[in-house]
């Protein structure tokens, strides 16, 4: 028998007093993909036809390589916050929770790593 | 936690049928969950068929009908039939609303009357919102001030912040938005739901409270408030035409003006 009162078991652990940033930070990365996006569909269209020393050259330019390392950035970013989001919604048991919660975060900073280290090799060494 | 099947003992079976009276012309048919709690049986839909001859004009009133003249086991709340007090909310063909609010004129063809969505059941069409209320009173739902009233008079409010309250203090409780939110559905243990959230903006817009730091530091939580994604369920539903998605948006944007204003 759990004799636990309906408030106390609502009032729980309490508040986290967090949440807005992560609430926010995808707002922000949300709204800073909109425009880095096309520019990426621009590129990318570019460099489909262009010759492979071409895009080197390109990506190479102060402006497309910190584009391009800022849209890594905010997607990958933006990809695990929603993905935590997601995860918060529908895994309900703590273990599975906060394990799939890291899993995700660690794999999209790696995912992130490797892409900027991808492009700093192909922009330095080409 | 998130649930896409029915547990086998809540799967609803085929009910009884009962026919309208022999002369009767003008026939609706009403198609009403039952589960009895003692019984020990699944669910069933029990289908009335009625005279509209003799019927009152709102749903609430064919559910009293059935009641009165057909089956008097038949369980639901009501109390003001017109639409204040809120304890009339079930769904009606697939909407939670206030039965009494709603003519039966305004659907065509069967009625279809089950308990509120993703709450446990009590008995046919009662849910239990002991958890709900539990979440309400959690806000703290009264104001907060340190300073004193005054001696000789009210806590005065200009026109302009009363007005601010408008479309917040009108809201019965009736449970139809939160019922309706998959937010609430997965993860009702912890959020809190459009119905008390909204309840809880209509305190931190109160010009009178003097606790709006304190009500932002209880409701900044992943779970309490920011299940929220937006679906707009609980607009789409409230009978009283509120808007809790909106008043959860301005909750947000405080939340956010606290910190980067
Ligand atoms: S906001 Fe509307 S639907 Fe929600 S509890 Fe209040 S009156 Fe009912
Ligand atoms: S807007 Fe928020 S509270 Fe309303 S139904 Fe959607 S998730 Fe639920
Ligand atoms: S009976 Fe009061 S709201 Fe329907």
């Amino acid at each position: 028998m759990d004799y636990r009162t309906p408030l106390s078991r609502v009032r729980g652990l309490g508040s986290a007093k967090s949440g807005t940033a992560h609430w926010w930070m995808q707002r922000v990365t949300a709204v800073v993909l909109i425009p880095l996006s096309f520019w990426l569909v621009y590129f990318l269209g570019l460099s489909v036809t262009a010759p492979y020393q071409q895009t080197v050259d390109w990506l190479a330019s102060p402006v497309n390589a910190v584009c391009i390392a800022a849209w890594i950035v905010a997607v990958f970013y933006h990809a695990a916050l929603g993905l935590q989001v997601v995860i918060e919604d529908y895994v309900a048991a703590e273990g599975p929770k906060i394990i799939s919660i890291w899993v995700v975060n660690l794999a999209f900073l790696f995912l992130a790593i490797a892409a900027l280290l991808a492009v700093f090799r192909v922009v330095s060494i080409g | 936690m998130a649930e896409f099947t029915l547990p086998k003992n809540s799967v609803l079976i085929e009910g009884k049928t009962f026919k309208a009276p022999v002369g009767a012309t003008h026939i609706r048919r009403f198609e009403v969950y039952r589960w009895d709690p003692e019984s020990g049986e699944n669910p069933r839909i029990d289908a009335f068929e009625l005279d509209m001859d003799s019927c009152g004009p709102m749903v609430l009133d064919a559910i009293l009908k059935i009641k009165n003249e057909i089956d008097s086991s038949l369980t639901f709340r009501r109390s003001c039939r017109e639409g204040v007090c809120g304890s009339c909310a079930m769904t009606i063909n697939g909407k939670n609303s206030l039965a009494c609010t709603k003519a039966i004129d305004s659907y065509s063809g069967t009625i279809k009357i089950y308990p509120l969505p993703h709450m446990p059941v009590v008995k046919d069409l009662v849910a239990d919102l002991t958890h709900f209320y539990a979440q309400y009173a959690s806000i703290k739902p009264w104001i907060e001030s340190q300073t004193p009233a005054p001696a000789d008079s009210e806590r005065l409010q200009s026109k302009e912040d009363r007005e601010k309250l408008d479309g917040l203090y009108d809201c019965v409780l009736c449970a139809c938005c939160s019922t309706s939110c998959p937010s609430y559905w997965w993860n009702s243990e912890r959020y809190l739901g459009p119905a008390v959230l909204l309840q809880a903006y209509r305190w931190l817009v109160d010009s009178r409270d003097e606790s709006t730091g304190e009500r932002l530091d209880e409701l900044e939580d992943p779970f309490k408030l920011y299940r929220c994604h937006t679906i707009m369920n609980c607009t789409d539903t409230c009978p009283k035409g509120l808007n809790p998605a909106k008043a959860i948006a301005e909750t947000k944007k405080m939340l956010v003006q606290r910190k980067l204003g």
